[in-house]
């Protein structure tokens, strides 16, 4: 078991500690990741919104980068929205002739050419998927089992593509928190939308989206994520949303393998839990209490 | 976004919605306007026209009163709609079709959200990956003389990123990178010109 790595701008900036925890987490479970070469912006979610043919060539780009190497291994993608649009571009790669020769007139430029069989995947099917909750448990060495985790799922690496969980009720997160020990909150949010980047450009309409899930995570010590973009949302503007809503809502925002990482015994700098810009004093002190029991 | 030919005007842009808005048309044909659509969307609240509303008008080509309307610039791609349309409609991406029409017709009302896009993508042109910094300084400069308090919003997000050091500033500002996108982007363009 091995993978192509596409990290993806936001892992190389604000998410940072995404990026350190998936590598850590993958090197403690003895997977070897090779990140792919020279790869270049999927387009995010501006490219679908200002050119079609462009929104497939961003992505494809690296597609054809992984389809021109000796070893074909499958793409590990942990951002949901880098994930969407390789995938995308595979997907209509391989089913489109037509789209996939203008996309290939494009690449031309650049000498490149795809042919969409690279096998694209997302950071949560290759744990929950190819890894599975007992290869976790086996090497856990830090019980968690004092925590109560709210699986935070997103959209885009459910929909429009249903390839490792059910993109209205995902339940793929849950064995994998468990091994870690801890227990799953119960709630309905899981797979609603953050609002994505109407935090910019339609904040209040983005606030109440996050206001409405981290009231459905009370109760729970942390939220899980596993996208960059859903990350930021829930973390970066807790303290706004207090003051709007007129109630504390200060909530722990970790990424997936962050988690899974404090189970392996992986230290905090590795994880890299300093750059977290939610995690609570109460998350803190209850991962102490529970280290010195 | 940038182009090398005269930008188009407004006219340019209303002699060429028809077309565009019939590339829609055909995609969402079958609608039977059950609003599931609407039921599903997480952004329904804060919009002028629901989605079903917005597809019947598209369907019936209303071009005037699409085009006054936020409701497709309040889409954010989470894809509830099309995974549940009974008629199994690509409706988020009739959505994005929409944006994109907006985006070639330059319009005021849309300027918040094309602006961020036409920076973004201005932004990966130059250096191929995105510089946060950079990106997000041209479209606050952008958007001063409409909202000049915005930035204001996310000063101290902004203080608390570059502490953690997850935002720099990264020299040269403009110059093309060596990931430089422009032969992709200007290729692209010019064969969606001529379609």
């Amino acid at each position: 078991m091995s993978y192509l790595y596409y990290p993806g701008c936001s892992l190389t900036g604000t998410a940072r500690e995404y990026d350190m925890s998936t590598r850590a987490v993958m090197d403690a479970m003895g997977v070897p990741l090779t990140e792919l070469e020279e790869w270049t912006c999927c387009g995010a979610s501006a490219a679908e919104a200002c050119s079609d043919l462009l929104s497939l060539a961003l992505p494809a780009i690296n597609l054809a980068i992984a389809e021109g190497l000796d070893a074909q291994q499958d793409i590990m993608i942990p951002c949901s929205a880098c994930y969407l649009n390789l995938k995308k571009a595979a997907e209509t790669m391989r089913q489109d002739p037509f789209t996939r020769d203008r996309v290939n007139t494009v690449l031309a430029e650049n000498d490149l050419t795809v042919k969409g069989t690279a096998k694209v995947r997302h950071l949560l099917d290759v744990l929950a998927t190819d890894l599975g909750a007992d290869a976790i448990r086996e090497r856990a060495s830090v019980d968690l089992s004092h925590l109560t985790i709210a699986p935070y799922y997103g959209c885009q690496c459910l929909r429009p593509y249903p390839v490792f969980d059910d993109p209205e009720e995902p339940r793929s997160m849950e064995p994998l928190i468990q091994a870690t020990g801890a227990q799953i909150h119960p709630w309905q949010m899981g797979a609603k939308c953050c609002g994505a980047s109407h935090m910019n450009t339609k904040m209040a309409v983005a606030l109440e989206l996050v206001h409405a899930i981290l009231q459905a995570a009370r109760g729970a010590d942390a939220i899980v994520t596993v996208c960059p973009m859903c990350q930021m949302n829930l973390e970066a503007y807790q303290d706004k949303i207090a003051r709007r809503y007129g109630h504390a809502s200060d909530v722990t925002i970790l990424y997936l393998p962050q988690l899974i990482g404090m189970a392996l015994g992986l230290s905090d700098d590795a994880l890299g839990l300093p750059l977290n810009l939610a995690l609570s004093d109460h998350f803190r002190n209850k991962c102490k209490s529970a280290v010195n029991a | 976004m940038k182009t090398t030919a005269a930008p188009p005007t407004r006219q340019d842009w209303e002699n060429s919605a028809p077309e565009a808005l019939h590339a829609i048309q055909e995609k969402i044909q079958a609608c039977i306007q059950c609003g599931t659509c609407t039921a599903s969307c997480p952004n329904e609240f804060a919009m002028d026209l629901t989605p079903r509303r917005l597809w019947r008008m598209v369907l019936m080509g209303e071009t005037e009163g699409i085009f006054t309307s936020q409701t497709f610039t309040l889409c954010s791609a989470c894809y509830s709609c099309a995974l549940r349309c009974p008629r199994g409609l690509p409706l988020t991406a009739a959505m994005h079709d929409l944006k994109q029409m907006a985006f070639r017709g330059h319009m005021a009302r849309y300027k918040p959200s094309t602006a961020f896009y036409g920076h973004f993508m201005n932004t990966i042109r130059r250096h191929g990956r995105i510089r946060e910094t950079e990106f997000i300084s041209r479209y606050f400069l952008t958007m001063t003389p409409r909202k000049p308090m915005l930035p204001l919003s996310y000063t101290g997000l902004g203080f608390k990123l570059f502490r953690k050091g997850k935002m720099a500033i990264e020299y040269p500002f403009a110059a093309p990178g060596k990931r430089s996108l422009e032969k992709i982007f200007k290729k692209a363009e010019s064969m969606e010109a001529s379609a």
